[in-house]
């Protein structure tokens, strides 16, 4: 931006405690075009004010010097429709309210931030929204419960809907059950299997094309223009905007559960079978055809277990029940026995555990199970029993309520394989041919997984998290899978019943609906959600040194043979971790740039005398530490005035030369400030603090070579509630500094 | 979509659950009027301290949505606002609102100088009534939108007057008056939340009368850096440290003679208070007694790790009755283990008390169809659908799943009919 104004508010106190006048002359000797101070910007007459000086002098960037850009954000962003760009600063909160009045330093600080805000509007560019063509067909893998209500619900929303399944009919593991738990009040009986009416409901659905013993052979291409090619039937190619992944789960392989008798006695079956024994309308025992006289169900059959699935299924509880109970109309002589650790039905599913226990009379037994011994009837010996030690249940078929295992392949995990492979193979050292080998068998179990067949340069399926659910952000934001555009649903997903399934469908045809529809608007989904700006990739001075390509967290990011990196800007979520890994400098967005924030440190004013004016640079996350420091400022917190706040997208965001420029500049030291990170991860990006953290480590060598201490460069993880301890860090690692003493660097 | 006029929807409630269905139905191209009849957003969830089982603090996922709620202009937030009467149309619903006076504008800067004239306060909201506040406030540090509220009738006319007096903005308006507003949507998802099952009916626990028997949506507070006690665990009744806190699970829950259901999230809930408790008062003894343990999907490894805790125990046992005595507080106590009844004492207990719709006592004509307990049903004939705990007792995550299906469901039928 060229003709920028710098717009003070006097309002909040921050006339009160501090001379306006002179922070305006810093202005003015920065290179503002104009300057205006008013008492009360964000009320419709300091509105008017500020539309006026934009006119009068055909401003193009204005900077508020007001409140923190989370208060008032309707009155000032109304500014910027058709109008200037504009970066806010706080200076309400993270100076005037959170330090001295009148004081020396508190204008300083202020002055500082002026001149910061400035700096950071002329390296500001107008944003050219991306215009692109959008394909308007949602894509649903995987024919279940789940992904019939996604393409039902998608079509309902206006779109065309193109359902590929593997086998060669619709519904899934629910489609031969011979009921399903109760949906509807009163919850007390088994349903009707709803799965038949729906099938046929999705195949009269006009907009829903159904391709059955289909699969995918490869998805290129981005959310709005995903290019699919397919095998089986068609042999068809087509552009789809978004992708539901509803591939659903398998029981857990019983051969493992040789301890439960699986394999040791015929009549040892899972409820899979024994579901089939209830469809084909007789109960028998597979040793001899006998009618049993009791019926033991093991629950939590390879689930909650250390040794297996350690992870509870969340739907065998019902489904035992709404066997026990189908059991009773079919043979109401045989007896039922129910061993378990805890029956699970939360919520109305209590009323179903309740009414099948009043209908069926079966017994219940908590337990562990040790093992299941076969001498012509069964043994059942249980530890831990609420009816004593060392427990044994007779019965004479035993059903297992086996966990199940997501249909999913996790694509780093495919992709670290092809490199171990390649590297196996290519790489000039026998250290690491004979390493990657390794690997390669390691990873060997992911061969031939493949699903989506994403070709993407992180691999070509869902990442997977714990247990390899392909999940993301699963209590906040359920639906944030790390490729843009492609939502898991159903049993994939998370372990869910049939009717949570379904939800996870209509969620999941949602957020596909949603992601075709922002891409035609030019808008960023979640969670800069109508963000129009992205970055660009000067690719004449790129290196291929690959690392925005491996650290973008969402694969936005493919390369070509050479390495080059190839961006597809419907991918990209726009948290900046692609302009903070490149060494060159050359991914900059419109709006946020290496060369802003590095022109942002320079900005600063160095004071050479250090013992009385210390500087510290604090790169703080928007989300979650700013907040923080926002709330502390609010509650009366006051922090050291020699700090230097500088909010950024994400702690990944964070290019070295940041550091390298704010060190060199004789900046005492710099504090980064972001997201938890960990299994928990609370990063809005999943990884940004946490690589932010990694590149630091490297800078900490550098630092030791220039005869720094490494310690000048601290990262601190930090939730959005934790605004007690904000000032607190600023506090003490300025008093860290001030033992070190000042930066050798100062003032050359 | 190929409508004549954008898909409309009213989201009743901003929760977690209309929050949610608020945003990704204007994300998709709704245009949504949000109703919430408090003064900001956020419901329940910002009254917790956090989620389980990442353990993270809800106002960071809120702070997201509030973010995302700025940037959108298809979103329409009427806070401090109630439905005062709906009707079937032809295309939809006609929905009347009714908003509290807006005593406070929206030129309040939320700088707090009106706080500094006030001197009456009143009983906290925020944090349930656990402690009090000015009558002027903000009410919470995360609170969208960020303006002060004000108790009106809590104060005199002078000291009204000396407060309005203090604004250097003019944003207190002390002849405001109720307003009220009459739209048409095409679609309603009701998000109406749930209250806990109420102490008072916990007669056998001394619920309301034992001062230290506290509610589990209590403990969340006490452990709020922003809580009553600013995130210090203390006894109510003397303001010390607990040593020994008993959790009562399905304290009106499972029972025959309170809540027939489950309330589904009160075993994962007091997992995690326990290792509230444990990580700020190691020493603290802290035990559970439940019917089950409900920790379903990877919620596990959270039983596991708050099982492996030295100083917390989980024991199967149902609470019939606690007695207050000099030295505390006496849990009876069924072992269900070991088939005997025993007596086990406590400083603090914490009841894990049950979720009940709040639309059991509203006969709005919106809840079309409601089932004995009080859940609202979908009912795709209408045109509504239903999010979050006013369907079924269920945690964050699935209240989330489920809210985005709702606002989708919602914009199909109101899509049919534009």
């Amino acid at each position: 931006m060229e003709k920028i104004g710098v717009i003070l508010c006097s309002g909040c106190g921050i006339g009160d405690a501090l001379d306006l006048d002179a922070v305006k002359s810093v202005a003015d000797e920065s290179g503002a075009a104009a300057t205006l101070t008013h008492e009360c910007l964000c009320a419709p007459e300091g509105l008017d004010a500020i539309r006026q000086v934009v006119a009068d002098n055909a401003l193009d960037g204005i900077l508020i010097g007001a409140c923190s850009e989370r208060a008032k954000t309707e009155e000032f962003n109304g500014l910027t429709v058709d109008g200037p760009a504009m970066y806010r600063l706080a200076v309400r909160e993270h100076c005037t309210w959170s330090h001295t009045a009148d004081d020396e330093d508190t204008r300083m600080l202020a002055e500082d931030l002026v001149r910061m805000g400035l700096a950071r509007l002329e390296a500001t560019k107008p944003i050219e929204p991306l215009v692109e063509e959008v394909a308007d067909t949602v894509m649903v893998v995987g024919g279940g419960r789940a992904g019939l209500e996604a393409a039902r619900v998608a079509a309902g929303l206006g779109h065309p809907v193109v359902l590929v399944e593997e086998t060669d009919g619709l519904g899934g593991r629910s489609t031969d059950l011979v009921s399903m738990a109760p949906e509807e009040p009163p919850y007390d009986q088994p349903r009707t299997n709803l799965i038949p009416e729906l099938i046929e409901e999705v195949i009269a659905n006009d907009d829903i094309k159904v391709l059955t013993s289909t699969t995918i052979s490869k998805i290129s291409g981005q959310p709005g223009q995903f290019k699919v090619g397919l095998n089986g039937s068609s042999g068809l190619e087509m552009m789809v905007g978004a992708i539901v992944q509803a591939t659903g789960a398998t029981p857990y392989d019983a051969s493992k559960l040789g301890h439960l008798g699986y394999g040791v006695s015929p009549d040892v079956v899972t409820s899979q079978e024994f579901e089939k024994a209830l469809a084909g309308g007789a109960v028998t025992c597979p040793s001899d055809g006998r009618a049993p006289q009791r019926i033991a169900f093991i629950q939590c059959a390879g689930s909650r277990d250390e040794e297996h699935l350690r992870y509870c299924s969340a739907e065998c509880c019902t489904t035992t029940l709404r066997q026990v109970a189908e059991l009773k109309k079919l043979q109401p002589e045989i007896e039922s026995a129910v061993i378990y650790k805890d029956i699970r039905t939360p919520g109305q599913m209590e009323y179903f555990f309740l009414g099948v226990q009043k209908d069926a009379e079966m017994m219940m037994t908590r337990g562990d199970v040790q093992s299941v011994e076969a001498n012509g009837r069964l043994s059942i010996h249980l530890e831990n029993s609420l009816l004593g030690e060392n427990v044994t249940v007779e019965a004479d078929l035993v059903v297992l309520a086996v966990g199940m295992v997501p249909n999913s392949a996790d694509g780093v995990s495919i992709r670290a394989l092809h490199d171990a492979r390649d590297r196996a193979e290519n790489s000039e050292s026998k250290a690491q041919r004979e390493e990657s080998a390794k690997l390669a068998e390691e990873l060997a179990p992911h061969e031939g997984t493949e699903i989506l067949n994403l070709e993407y340069r992180q691999g070509p399926d869902l990442p997977v998290l714990a247990y390899d659910f392909p999940d993301s952000h699963f209590i906040c934001f359920p639906y944030e899978t790390r490729r843009t555009g492609i939502y898991a649903a159903g049993a994939v997903h998370a372990p869910m019943d049939s009717v949570q399934a379904a939800e996870d469908g209509f969620g999941a045809a949602m957020k596909a609906v949603q992601c075709i529809e922002m891409a035609k608007r030019g808008e960023a989904v979640h969670p800069r959600a109508g963000d129009r700006g992205y970055p660009d990739f000067f690719l004449q001075r790129c290196t291929d040194c690959k690392r925005c390509t491996e650290e973008c967290p969402f694969g936005a990011i493919n390369e070509d043979e050479k390495g080059t990196p190839e961006f597809n800007p419907l991918r990209c979520r726009r948290c900046g971790i692609c302009m903070g890994a490149c060494p060159e400098r050359i991914v900059n967005f419109q709006d946020y740039s290496v060369q802003m924030v590095a022109n942002m440190i320079k900005a600063i004013e160095v004071p050479e005398d250090y013992d009385e004016k210390p500087r510290i640079l604090a790169l703080m996350c928007e989300n979650d530490a700013v907040p923080a420091l926002d709330t502390a400022a609010a509650n009366g917190a006051k922090w050291n005035p020699w700090t230097r706040v500088i909010p950024i997208r994400c702690l990944g965001s964070t290019n070295i030369v940041w550091i390298a420029e704010a060190v060199s500049r004789g900046i005492d030291g710099v504090i980064l400030i972001g997201c938890k990170y960990g299994d928990d991860y609370q990063c809005h990006y999943m990884t940004g603090s946490e690589l932010a953290t990694t590149r630091l480590e490297n800078v900490s060598e550098t630092l030791e070579r220039l005869a720094l201490e490494p310690e000048r460069i601290k990262t601190i993880e930090l939730s959005h509630d934790e605004f007690d301890r904000v000032p607190q860090i600023l506090d003490e690692f300025a008093e860290e500094l001030e033992e070190m003493g000042p930066n050798p660097l100062k003032g050359f | 979509m190929s409508e004549a006029r954008p898909t409309s929807l009213l989201v009743v409630g901003a929760g977690i659950a209309g929050v949610t269905a608020a945003l990704e139905a204007a994300e998709a191209g709704a245009e949504v009027v949000l109703v919430e009849r408090e003064p900001s957003i956020g419901g329940r969830v910002l009254r917790s301290y956090h989620y389980f089982p990442k353990m993270c603090p809800p106002s960071c996922g809120m702070e997201i949505n509030t973010r995302r709620l700025e940037a959108n202009p298809r979103v329409r937030v009427l806070t401090s606002t109630e439905i005062t009467g709906a009707e079937r149309t032809d295309d939809g619903w006609k929905v009347k609102v009714s908003t509290s006076p807006a005593w406070v504008t929206k030129a309040c800067t939320a700088c707090g100088d009106c706080s500094g004239a006030c001197e009456t306060e009143v009983p906290d909201p925020h944090n349930l009534g656990l402690s009090s506040v000015k009558a002027i406030r903000l009410p919470h540090p995360a609170a969208w939108p960020r303006q002060f509220v004000f108790d009106r009738e809590a104060v005199s006319d002078d000291e009204a007057k000396k407060i309005s007096d203090a604004c250097t903005y003019g944003a207190i308006d002390l002849s405001a008056e109720t307003t009220t507003e009459t739209f048409e949507v095409g679609a309603v998802v009701v998000a109406t939340g749930w209250k806990p099952y109420p102490l008072e009916k916990l007669d056998e626990f001394g619920g309301g009368k034992f001062k230290d028997v506290i509610v589990n949506i209590h403990m969340e507070r006490l452990a709020s850096p922003g809580g009553p006690t600013g995130g210090k665990i203390l006894l109510p009744s003397t303001g010390e440290p607990p040593r020994k806190v008993a959790f009562v699970q399905c304290a009106g829950s499972r029972d025959v003679n309170h809540l027939n259901y489950c309330s589904g999230v009160c075993c994962l809930a007091s997992l995690k208070q326990a290792r509230y408790v444990n990580e700020q008062l190691p020493e603290a003894e802290v035990t559970m007694y439940y019917i089950d343990r409900r920790a379903p999907g990877r919620n596990e490894d959270m039983l596991l790790e708050v099982a492996a805790i030295e100083g917390v125990k989980l024991m199967k046992g149902k609470v019939g009755r606690i007695e207050e005595g000099d030295g505390g507080l006496t849990l009876h106590v069924e072992d269900v283990e070991n088939n005997r009844l025993i007596e086990a004492e406590a400083d603090l207990v914490v009841l894990a008390t049950g979720m009940v719709p709040n639309a059991i006592d509203n006969d709005l004509a919106l809840f079309t169809r409601k089932d004995d307990d009080g859940f609202v049903l979908d009912d795709l004939e209408s045109g509504v659908t239903v999010a979050g705990v006013a369907r079924r007792p269920e945690d964050v995550a699935s209240s989330v799943r489920d809210a985005t299906g709702a606002a989708a469901r919602a914009m199909v039928f109101a899509g049919r009919r534009a």
